[in-house]
Parts: C-alpha cells; structure tokens; sequence
C-alpha cells in the first residue's frame, strides 16, 4: 500500500433535515465513506451563501457538495429551490472560469437515504482525486 | 438619425428650470482634459449656458447619482439618461432606491459614444484636446503639429457597438427619436467564444485579465445594480476599501462575489468596464450570468419592467438541477 496516497479534502454543506441526518444514518448502519469528507451542518441548503463556497476553496477544499432535501421536501418551504437556481448559476460560472466543473456538486439526499449519501460521497471523492489537488482557487496565505 | 447637439439639451434644462419644473440640472462639467468630464449639478441657468458640455465622452450612466442626490433636494432633479441608462434607472426604481416623483427624465436617443482608450490607440498618447467636429473627432496631441481625425465609428465604445437597445423604457420627455430593442447585437459573441474553449484555456484567460485588477473598486463604485448602503466597501473600517492585492485569488474571490451580486440585476450597461482603469473586460462576468439566466431560466433583461421580479428571487419547481447545467448541448 503507498504510504503517501492523495488524499483531496471535500467540504459537505449538509442541511439539518435531511442530508446530515442521512449522514447520520450512514454510520449507523456502518457504512463507509471516505474520513476526508468534512461535513459542515446548515439549518437549510439555502443558509449556503455563495461565499461559503469560495471560502472552502479559499481554505483549501478541493471539492466542494451541498446536500440538501430533495425539491419540494425543504422544510422551509422553497428553500432549496433558491438554492438550486443559485448554485447552478455558481457553478457554472466557476467554470466559466477555468474551474474544473467535477469539483463542484449539489445532491439531494433525505434522511432515509443513508446509502445514497455514502454513495454519493464516494463517488464524488473520487472524481475530485482524480483531479487531484485544487490549485486553481486556493490561496496562498491559508497554507500551513 | 439627428446629432443631439450640447444646445438642445442646454435649451431644454434652462426652460424646466425657468418655469419650475425642475430645481436642479444633473449634467456634465469639463473635467482635467476635454475627454474626461465630471457629473455635476447645475441650479443657474448661468452655470448651464457657461459650464456645461455635452459631446462624444459623455458615457456615464446617470441613474446611480440619482439615489443619493435625489435625498435632499427639493423639488425635481432633470436627468438626461441614454437608452441604456433608463434600464437601469428602471432597476433602481424596483429595488426602491430612487424616488421617482424626484426625477424629471429627458431621454436622449444615442449613436454610441466614444472610447477613449481606442482613440488612444490609434493617435499615441499625449492628447491635448479633441473637438467633436460632423466628420469625426479631430484629436490633437502634443507630438504632432497637425490634427489627427478619428472617425465616430473608430472611437466607439465596444459596449456600444453591441448594444442590447436605443429603446427608452423610461422617461418623462424624449430628445431625438424613439429607438428599437437591438435582439442580434451579439452581445455574448464573446462569452460563448470562452465557453468554447477547454477550462485549462479559459483558466489562463481570466488569470491573465483578473491578476491585473489594482483593486481600486471603480467597477463597484460605478454600478448602479450597487447601491446598498451599507455595504462593506463603504466601511473605512472594514479594511475591504484599499485592499491591496495579496495573491490571484483575492482577485478571483472578489470578481466572483462582485458579478454575483448584481446577478439577474445587472441590466448590462457596462459602466464597470468603461471604467476601470486596468481595461478588465468586466462585462464577460456579468454577461456569462446574463446569458445563463437566459438560457436556464428564460429572457430576462434587468429594468425592462418596473416591478419585475429578478430571477434569483423566484424559482418553479421545474427548474433544472444544476448537474444538468453541464450535460446540456454545448456546454
Ligand atoms: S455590473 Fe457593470 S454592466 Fe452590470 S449594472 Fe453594474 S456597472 Fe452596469
Ligand atoms: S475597476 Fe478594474 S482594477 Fe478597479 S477593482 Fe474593478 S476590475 Fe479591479
Ligand atoms: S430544510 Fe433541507 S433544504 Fe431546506
């Protein structure tokens, strides 16, 4: 085994009611996902200023998801609906400007669906290792 | 179509300030150079017959000034606003920043006006003064002893050879004629020439325009989609004013956040662009959202209506997910 292997860091913005339940339900039933997964709790995906994001990137994610309750389930209404028009735009500006667009992800994910979850995270690791280490928004003065 | 001449608009801001209509005039005041005027007030109409100038440099859009000169003033201001000035006028209509009983608007009709950075370009530095004469404008710099002629459509902005419409969609009185909505201006030529090309390219595109930014913060102090008071770049405190660039991706952060902010607000006038200092094409970001929202969520155009509802607060439960914005054709 390399000692050595990459490891990419990936901040989830997940929403109280669902997905981070659903994270939670994830390791209750002992499934696995990657420990670099750092998962940061947002009473609604909505709450999830297009800063955040940047902020991540800044800091020196190199993916970034957001998880929030499916459309129509938010439990503030319409919240993620306006978090949907919101990171679409985002994300596509990000790769607009030269972002690799595979960094950046938004997922459904209610509190039943802990497989899903684990899965999703998974599989969204590993495209951003395929990446490899995000150099195109970091910034210098955050590094150790 | 007819010139609009310094006398028409000089003639009609003296009557509405003769008969009461307006109590002050907002126009332009010769600046440093001939080329580069200052927005003012005029309350005489001595001041206006002696001070104020109208010709090819005239570019600013005047709606912005109106939000806090409009505060305390009594009576009426007169503005003369451009096709494109009324879009955004109409935008800070909806966002309540402007009173409009506050505001008389004379709407002037517009062939595009001059750059000076292009005229720059092709006479060499040292301009002393250029005079707008019928057959192009006649520039004289310090290195030559004769003038040079530079022809209107040289020294034209590029945000006005694609401009999006000479249609007024406000105003109380209209100089010159009424123009059309220009739908095949190609005014996101450009943007999808960028999305064409491989992220590796389009990286080094924006790396190279946006590490050149000096963070002056003209571009936001210029946008009238920018209005907020209490905005952080208003702070002296805050540290966020005089920010001297620290990395590129200071840069980034702030060119991201500026362009969204005014996302589904922006009403395309181009202001930021004619404005900075460094020539960042600063209209490519606010276009790409222009035409994202275009394509993702229907035509919408900032300050076409008063009252109309921007497309970052509104959604249908229908919209696309934004992992489909990249599976889409072309993209
Ligand atoms: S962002 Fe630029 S083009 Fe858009 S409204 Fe502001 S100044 Fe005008
Ligand atoms: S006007 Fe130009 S140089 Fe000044 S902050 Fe804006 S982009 Fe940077
Ligand atoms: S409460 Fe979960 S997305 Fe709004």
């Amino acid at each position: 085994m390399q000692v050595n292997e990459y490891k990419p860091l990936i901040v989830a913005f997940c929403c109280n009611w669902c997905s981070y339940a659903g994270a939670d339900l994830a390791g209750n039933n002992r499934l696995s996902y990657p420990d670099n997964v750092k998962i940061i709790r947002v009473p609604c995906s909505c709450r999830v200023n297009p800063m955040f994001v940047l902020r991540a990137f800044q800091r020196g994610a190199d993916g970034v998801i957001l998880c929030g309750c499916h459309p129509g389930d938010c439990h503030y209404t319409s919240g993620n609906y306006y978090t949907r028009r919101r990171m679409a735009l985002l994300f596509s500006m990000l790769d607009y400007l030269g972002i690799e667009r595979e960094r950046t992800r938004v997922e459904w994910c209610s509190a039943a669906e802990g497989a899903k979850f684990a899965q999703t995270m998974n599989e969204f690791t590993e495209a951003v290792a395929a990446l490899g280490e995000n150099k195109r928004l970091e910034d210098l003065r955050c590094k150790e | 179509m007819q010139r609009i001449t310094r006398e028409m608009l000089t003639s009609k801001a003296i009557s509405l300030l003769n008969d009461g209509t307006v109590s002050a005039v907002l126009g332009w005041r010769e600046g440093e150079f001939s080329y580069d005027l200052t927005p003012s007030l005029f309350y005489t109409a001595e001041d206006i017959e002696q001070n104020f100038v109208f010709n090819d440099f005239c570019g600013a859009n005047f709606s912005k000034y109106l939000v806090t000169k409009t505060l305390g003033i009594e009576g009426k201001i007169l503005a003369f606003l451009k096709p494109c000035d009324t879009y955004s006028f109409n935008q800070l209509l909806t966002e309540h920043r402007i009173d409009r009983s506050k505001v008389y608007v004379v709407g002037i009709s517009c062939d595009g006006m001059a750059d000076i950075s292009k005229i720059r370009a092709i006479t060499g530095d040292g301009i002393s003064s250029i005079s707008c004469e019928p057959d192009g404008l006649k520039v004289q710099t310090i290195y030559d002893d004769e003038p040079k002629t530079v022809s209107y459509e040289d020294a034209m902005a590029e945000r006005c050879i694609c401009c999006k419409s000479k249609k007024h969609v406000c105003y109380d009185e209209l100089i010159g004629e009424e123009g059309e909505e220009n739908p095949d201006c190609n005014r996101f030529g450009k943007v999808a020439e960028l999305e064409a090309m491989t992220p590796d390219e389009r990286f080094a595109f924006w790396r190279g325009e946006l590490s050149r930014c000096i963070r002056c913060n003209a571009c936001r102090d210029v946008c009238p989609a920018c209005t907020c008071e209490k905005c952080v770049f208003n702070n002296p405190n805050s540290g966020a004013e005089n920010k001297a660039p620290a990395t590129s991706f200071e840069e980034q952060m702030f060119h991201i956040i500026r362009a969204f902010h005014v996302a589904g607000r922006c009403t395309d006038c181009g202001e930021c662009s004619r404005v900075c200092p460094q020539h960042i094409p600063l209209h490519l970001l606010n276009r790409k959202f222009i035409k994202d929202i275009n394509t993702f969520y229907g035509e919408y155009q900032a300050g076409k209506e008063v009252g109309s509802r921007a497309p970052l607060v509104d959604y249908t439960t229908g919209d696309l997910e934004p992992g489909q914005v990249f599976e889409r054709e072309g993209m």
